[in-house]
């Protein structure tokens, strides 16, 4: 973890992870086309956009080179999120067995 | 001892946010953006999560077929993203002091930004045409895959993409009046990578909504 933003990540490195953010993306159109049950196609697209999101946090908009202390600072509540939203996911689905 | 250590640590407290340090080791502009950008994103969150409840508890509509919908979309997604890498190549251009190349790559950029809102405009004109309202769903003999379903699917639809939307407009905004300030040498550096983490932000949110909206709604034979 380096102590100041000027360590900047190389070219080759942006372009490297932008081909994975672009393989993500390609797997999650694969996803959708095999046609998953949506419980499963759910869970897993959340999963991968969590993934791209970490990504894209961790190297360009240069979380990874900030103090750790910045990351600690922001990231939980977006972390939060995400597990909120699993915890409804079971009365959703309850709400739908409702309707008859 | 414990006394002394909470007076040592308290100093040390003390010391770190007295004022002429940053805490976190950022500048003041880039903490800004940072706060406006969690703030943002629980606002996205909120609606996605409301979305998703929806999704899930309703009889949802599902219109897009892969083929053009779906391949159309993932077009615009992949537009979104190569504007975020011409981003990055105008943040490393400010750093390195080349204004000429920081302006051209922030201009790339909001091509790509432009690029997105007009692919997107002209899908929702699609929809619109059809008769996808936010408070209303296209005829369902014309379209029998909405019969029956949850019209809060337009309200969801065109809430989401449209606050999305919105930040992309903004956001284009916003670089064009960088790079041109930028060129000037009335900005500086941090300018550049202070937008450079609000546009890759817009980003981000995409990566959620698009398969969150498009992806969950996919239409079988």
């Amino acid at each position: 973890m380096s102590e100041h933003s000027s360590a900047h990540p190389t070219t080759k490195l942006f372009v490297t992870v932008w081909i994975g953010l672009v393989v993500l993306t390609f797997l999650e159109v694969w996803l959708a086309y095999i046609h998953l049950n949506l419980t499963l196609m759910l869970v897993l697209l959340i999963g991968l956009s969590a993934v791209k999101a970490a990504m894209i946090m961790s190297y360009f908009m240069h979380l990874r080179y900030e103090r750790l202390t910045l990351s600690l600072w922001l990231v939980p509540a977006l972390v939060m999120c995400i597990c909120l939203m699993a915890i409804f996911f079971p009365d959703a689905a309850r709400a739908l067995n409702l309707r008859g | 001892m414990a006394d002394g250590h909470n007076e040592a640590l308290g100093g040390m407290i003390e010391h770190e946010w007295a004022g002429g340090k940053s805490p976190f080791a950022v500048g003041s502009k880039k903490l800004g953006m940072w706060l406006f950008i969690i703030s943002d994103a629980l606002t996205f969150s909120a609606m996605l999560m409301a979305y998703t409840y929806m999704r899930m508890a309703n009889p949802w509509p599902t219109p897009f077929p892969m083929y053009p919908a779906v391949i159309f979309s993932t077009a615009m997604t992949i537009v979104l993203l190569g504007s975020s890498l011409t981003m990055v190549m105008a943040v490393a251009a400010a750093h390195r002091g080349d204004r000429a190349a920081a302006v051209k790559w922030i201009i790339a950029t909001m091509i790509g930004g432009l690029g997105f809102i007009g692919l997107h405009g002209y899908e929702w004109m699609h929809l619109i045409e059809e008769g996808l309202r936010p408070w209303a769903l296209p005829d369902p003999v014309a379209h029998p895959e909405y019969a029956g379903k949850s019209v809060l699917f337009g309200a969801t639809f065109f809430g989401i993409t449209g606050l999305h939307m919105t930040h992309v407009a903004i956001g284009v905004i916003y670089l064009g009046i960088i790079a041109t300030g930028f060129g000037r040498g009335k900005f500086s550096g941090e300018d550049v990578e202070v937008s450079g983490l609000y546009w890759h932000f817009v980003d981000l949110v995409w990566m959620f909504v698009f398969p969150m909206i498009y992806l969950m709604s996919v239409k079988y034979n």
